[in-house]
């Protein structure tokens, strides 16, 4: 009977064509906007994930996400090197500024100044050039968008200068960094240097790293940081997350987004359920036959299933390709880091895209299974 | 039948009424019918007297609301759910008037229909179902699909349907009401005589009195009631053939 479900399913092309459709245009676009969402919400706490070095991160008390800070004292480091079961904790900058090309092209850029001794928050991936140069006055690293939009047309080279607040900064290694909420260009150097390329504030450390010493959990320092120093701490994790909801929670984001995935899931639902109900309307006749010749409801009601299962799993297959394509193609492109299709995504899609096909056999299995054997004695 | 069986169907009394209350209808008020094995039974009478809910209720598509139903010596009122689904399976062969073949399958995958849905392996009920239709003179069109073939094709293949699991009791309705005369007439003559064996029984609502010659006995409805009950010699000569 499975042979016969198949037959009567792709029997009518036009129908089987549009179910298929609607169902891989509805998983393409929950997909495709569910991955834009993530890869955004991840941008938002990219920098947070680039810090391998350190797994704590402490702030101002009331700092509610990665870029708003208030700026910490001197004296607030020292007190945190005091905790117990602190290995070692270091400054971190993290401020804006503006730089200026060789042609006087200019672009605002986020600007990390990482302790002087250690570098740590420098991304782990350094394409050109070596992060013990920046130990050398006026030197700075790029990440790959900077420096593709001040040298647009070149291969990447060491020894290009740019300047900042007046100051002539020589580039000396190019970094992979992830790519930050608001896509700018983002350059590290020490931090010593750092806050006098921007600093008009008393106060400029913007974060400690700090790293736990072994055998102790990042959990235990946390809280004895907090406790000692009246402090903000989180573990990178956990700030990475607190940035996060930060975003989710104040800004319009998730509810645009939630508004696109909640029509695809409704055309999906809407489009397919229809041709799927009018599909079996259309074929009545012929499921009332079977029940005459002795075919039983749970035989027909599999078929019927067996019909929705097939084109959900092509529909689904073909709109997961048509957003894997997507990203596939878009991952050179630098505006566009950070965004892929990921697993988790594509599981719940799998979830969306089977409730979209129970949702739409629903109608058809109870049209059926009240349908009176008799009705085919009715010319 | 081999257990002594001489009829195919007996109604005593058999009520159907469809709605309650001040909306009910009683559409059979009685019926009493005999139809005998080995003969082909036409069941006339005028439209609305009942005979197609009589036939439904023979062929357990509807259940009878009083009186007394046996179908091959079985009482339907043991018949009910999945045993009366399985009854129809095994015994019954179906035949409707708009045919109601498949169509996105090919005449042979049709005809095998009957065996599918016992469980049968694919290749052998098609096999099969080959054999029956080259008998019906369809060989040639068995992988044809409905929608090319004629009305008196499709009709053939729907006979192969009801044929091809050697049911006891084939029930047509209006087998040539969608058929031209001489098609009409050539398709009951098949059916007669691939169809009325000593141990099965063929019942057939019609209007078409042109194919009455073709009946052993003819219970004529009215009202709900069979009326009468005229045998072969008795049974008055179409008007075309």
């Amino acid at each position: 009977m499975n042979f016969i479900a198949w037959q009567m399913l792709t029997g009518d092309r036009a129908k089987y064509l549009g179910l298929i459709f609607a169902i891989a245009f509805s998983t393409f676009l929950m997909s495709h906007q569910v991955s834009i969402f993530c890869g955004l919400m991840n941008r938002t706490a990219s920098q947070i994930d680039d810090v391998r070095d350190a797994s704590i991160w402490i702030m101002d008390p009331k700092t509610q996400y990665l870029d708003e800070v208030k700026a910490l004292t001197d004296q607030d480091l020292f007190r945190i090197r005091g905790v117990p079961g602190i290995e070692w904790a270091v400054p971190l900058f993290k401020g804006t500024s503006r730089a200026k090309g060789p042609d006087g092209k200019f672009r605002g850029v986020i600007l990390m100044g990482l302790d002087d001794a250690t570098l740590v928050g420098l991304p782990q991936k350094v394409t050109l050039g070596s992060a013990k140069a920046l130990a050398e006055p006026e030197s700075i690293a790029v990440d790959r968008v900077g420096y593709k939009f001040f040298f647009p047309d070149e291969e990447p080279r060491l020894g290009r200068t740019l300047d900042l607040n007046d100051r002539t900064l020589r580039i000396v290694a190019i970094v992979d960094s992830s790519a930050p909420f608001v896509n700018l260009p983002v350059f590290y150097t020490r931090y010593s240097q750092a806050i006098q390329l921007v600093g008009r504030e008393r106060n400029q450390m913007s974060f400690v790293l700090a790293k736990a010493a072994p055998g102790v959990s990042d959990a235990e320092v946390v809280k004895s940081i907090q406790e000692r120093t009246g402090l903000q701490a989180q573990t990178a994790s956990d700030f990475g997350w607190t940035t996060i909801f930060y975003y989710i929670k104040n800004t319009g984001i998730p509810i645009n987004f939630g508004i696109t995935v909640f029509i695809a899931f409704l055309v999906g639902s809407v489009v397919a359920g229809q041709t799927f109900y009018l599909f079996t309307v259309e074929n009545l006749k012929q499921f009332g036959a079977l029940k005459a010749i002795g075919v039983t409801d749970w035989r027909i009601v599999g078929m019927i299933l067996m019909q929705a299962i097939i084109v959900g799993a092509i529909g689904y297959c073909l709109g997961i390709a048509m957003t894997a394509t997507f990203f596939e193609a878009t991952k050179d492109n630098l505006d566009l880091r950070g965004f892929r299709l990921l697993p988790q995504i594509m599981l719940g899609t799998a979830a969306a895209v089977f409730f979209i096909i129970f949702l739409a056999s629903a109608a058809s299995v109870r049209r059926v299974v009240v349908l009176e054997p008799a009705v085919v004695f009715r010319g | 039948m081999d257990n002594g069986l001489q009829n195919a169907v007996v109604c005593q009394g058999v009520l159907k009424n469809f709605g309650s209350g001040d909306e009910e209808v009683k559409v059979l008020r009685g019926v009493d019918l005999t139809v005998p094995l080995g003969e082909m039974t036409f069941l006339v009478g005028p439209s609305g007297c009942g005979k197609t809910t009589l036939l439904s209720v023979i062929a357990g598509l509807l259940n009878a609301s009083g009186g007394s139903l046996e179908v091959l010596g079985t009482p339907s009122s043991t018949l009910k759910g999945g045993k009366a689904v399985e009854f129809r399976r095994k015994n019954l062969g179906f035949v409707f008037q708009q045919f109601n073949l498949l169509p996105a399958l090919t005449a042979a995958q049709n005809a095998a229909v009957p065996l599918l849905a016992a469980g049968w392996d694919r290749k052998k009920a098609e096999d099969k179902a080959r054999a029956l239709l080259d008998e019906l003179g369809m060989g040639q069109r068995a992988k044809a699909t409905p929608n090319h073939l004629s009305g008196g094709q499709q009709q053939r293949v729907a006979f192969a349907r009801a044929l091809i699991h050697e049911p006891k009791l084939i029930v047509c309705d209006e087998p040539t009401s969608a058929l031209d005369a001489d098609t009409g007439h050539h398709v009951m003559e098949l059916l007669r005589r691939v169809a009325v064996r000593p141990d099965r029984s063929v019942l057939v609502v019609t209007h078409d009195s042109r194919i009455f010659e073709f009946a052993d006995r003819i219970a004529y409805m009215n009202d709900g009631l069979v009326t009468r009950v005229a045998l072969k010699a008795e049974i008055p000569k179409g008007d075309s053939h």
